[in-house]
């Protein structure tokens, strides 16, 4: 995933009161809102955002059924085929027995799938330093970024944020997507890189 | 909204109905199945029938119905507000106690002191005493304890459930409470779900499964017994308030219950269909695995050996695909539990199912593989669906749909999971 470099009007709020109605009319107003950082979850965010249905849980139903065939594929081939053993006098294919390494390998399945796979839509890694539009995010401060395209004049954005309840705004270039490597160091733009 | 909720004139008609119906079943039963024959010599096989279903009906709607003062008591000590929208239909269901428990509790004692040995092996004073297992049981399988703990735990449940419905009936008179007395409301309130939860540990989650459906098989015994029939009636009961809110909702009532609410009941339905399975599957299988004659007997008598099928392998295997497959396949998705129709339907199929299950659990030890599953059987469950709407009905059209002065009542408004 070749990432590129984005210019972001950048706006931060110390309230939700004042931050709800400020994402509906930058919405409204037709203006990219790339995302929302908050210092905690905030209810009903999402829905305000317009953001998307996560697809996570079907991968998640994915991984499960894959760990629960691997299971019993896996056991029944070892019991009835490979090395049948006999038991305390159990038939070879004994189901009941496998019902709980079937259940903890779906589990497993998911939960590891689901972690890789919500680490990977995040971009997150621990090699992949993420840029921060504002240190206060992590603190007290909601923070709104706002994307802007070859048409959007950000002087206007700025004081359409600023209207909107804006305490602090300003403009940032940043390189966006997964940067393996080069995020180490503090913020270094693929256009200072050699022969960009 | 301060209008009262008028039954429909097509409920009632379905009240009086199923009602009716109820009682031809009854009625038939008493007249073509000697009820009151002993069926020792199998010249009235049938009147052990006749006893059984009443059993397994009486039994298991009782329990329905009392699932959902629990379900209100878990909420009130978990301090849930999301459930203060639709929490009188709850309350409404659990008032049928009291009729459901004066009918099971005649139901019992006829057994018990009409020397129904047919149901209760223990009742055969003869076969306990030659039986060194039974004698050792005695202490507790004996006709007074039974008598006096039936009788103490309905009352306990009538008297404890009276107690919290009418802690928020007299909310409604009292106008809107200051944030000191809505306090000391809800602890109240606390106080007494803690009560009736001591006494459901006490009853439904130990000893009343015990002494009622699993003394049927007096010899064999099971620790999982209990919680498997509380996990059975629980999920049934959610099933029923989410029938009633649906049905509620449709007629343009409660205001104030969204899709977050049915999500919210949807989720109980799955979740608490998962951990009867969790424990039907720890019941099943320890005891195939350890494989010990005395205990594999009850699974024998009903899905048989190896060699030679059971006369309920089909109720049996059907029982675990209605209640878990079903529910785990159709109520995963999150489309489904937001979903009125779908809700229903998993809901009606929940109830037969775990009424299916009570079945199961009855007749293997009482009429053996003679087990019929005609009008009668139907007829005597219609009877008890009946008394449930009818005892339902009565409450919801008599007091207000919304707890309005509930100091949770904004929280459940703006629910939102």
């Amino acid at each position: 995933m070749a990432g590129g470099i984005k210019k972001f009007v950048v706006g931060t709020f110390d309230d939700e009161k004042v931050l709800f109605p400020a994402v509906k009319n930058v919405r409204k107003a037709g203006y990219k809102i790339h995302d929302v950082y908050t210092p905690f979850p905030v209810h009903g965010l999402d829905h305000a955002m317009g953001l998307r249905e996560t697809s996570l849980h079907t991968a998640g139903f994915i991984y499960a059924i894959t760990g629960t065939t691997t299971a019993l594929t896996f056991i029944s081939w070892v019991f009835t085929k490979d090395w049948p053993l006999d038991i305390g006098g159990k038939p070879n294919f004994a189901l009941p027995a496998w019902i709980p390494i079937t259940f903890e390998l779906t589990v497993l399945f998911s939960a590891v799938g689901m972690v890789l796979t919500f680490c990977y839509l995040c971009n997150l890694a621990p090699f992949v330093k993420k840029h921060h539009f504002h240190p206060r995010a992590t603190d007290d401060l909601f923070v709104m970024a706002i994307e802007c395209t070859g048409k959007t004049n950000d002087a206007e954005v700025q004081s359409f944020l600023k209207n909107a309840g804006a305490q602090e705004v300003n403009v940032q270039e940043v390189e966006t997507g997964w940067w393996i490597g080069t995020y180490d160091k503090e913020q270094k733009l693929y256009k200072e890189e050699k022969g960009y | 909204m301060d209008h009262q909720f008028q039954l429909p004139g097509s409920y009632k008609k379905w009240t009086y109905g199923l009602i009716g119906a109820g009682v031809i079943a009854l009625v038939w039963g008493l007249i073509m199945y000697h009820p009151f024959e002993h069926a020792g010599h199998g010249e009235h096989a049938d009147s052990t029938r006749f006893w059984a279903v009443l059993l397994q009906n009486s039994v298991f709607f009782l329990l329905v119905v009392n699932a959902a003062m629990f379900f209100i008591c878990v909420t009130t000590m978990a301090m849930g507000g999301w459930v203060i929208a639709f929490r009188r239909v709850s309350e409404a269901i659990s008032s049928v106690v009291p009729i459901l428990g004066i009918l099971t509790f005649v139901i019992l004692m006829a057994i018990v002191f009409g020397g129904r040995t047919d149901i209760y092996h223990w009742l055969d004073t003869d076969a306990v005493a030659k039986d060194h297992i039974l004698t050792g049981k005695s202490g507790f399988l004996n006709i007074k304890f039974y008598t006096i703990w039936s009788a103490l735990t309905i009352f306990l449940w009538w008297f404890l459930g009276k107690k919290m419905r009418s802690l928020s009936l007299q909310s409604d008179k009292e106008g809107h409470m200051d944030y000191e007395t809505g306090k000391k409301w809800i602890w109240k309130n606390t106080v007494w779900a803690s009560l009736y939860t001591i006494v459901f540990t006490l009853t439904v989650a130990s000893t009343i499964p015990w002494l009622w459906l699993m003394s049927i098989d007096a010899h064999w015994y099971s620790t999982m017994y209990s919680w498997y029939t509380f996990a059975s009636t629980f999920v049934s009961g959610v099933s029923l308030i989410a029938l009633f809110v649906i049905y509620l909702k449709n007629r343009n009532e409660l205001p104030y219950v969204t899709e977050e609410h049915l999500h919210d009941l949807g989720k109980f339905m799955f979740a608490f269909s998962v951990f009867w399975t969790y424990l039907w599957f720890s019941q099943y299988m320890l005891i195939w695995y350890s494989n010990q004659p005395e205990e594999t007997k009850y699974f024998i008598e009903r899905i048989g050996t190896a060699t030679k099928a059971g006369p309920y392998k089909a109720i049996f295997f059907l029982n675990l695909i209605i209640n878990f497959l079903c529910p785990l396949l159709i109520l995963m998705k999150k489309g489904t539990k937001r979903n009125w129709t779908m809700v229903t339907f998993m809901a009606v199929l929940i109830i037969f199912g775990h009424w299916l299950d009570f079945f199961q659990m009855v007749m293997p030890g009482t009429v053996h593989g003679h087990y019929h599953l005609m009008p009668f059987e139907f007829g005597i469950a219609c009877l008890f669906i009946g008394l449930i709407m009818w005892g339902t009905g009565n409450y919801l059209s008599k007091h207000s749909l919304l707890a309005k002065n509930h100091p949770f009542l904004k929280e459940s408004m703006i629910h939102h999971t």
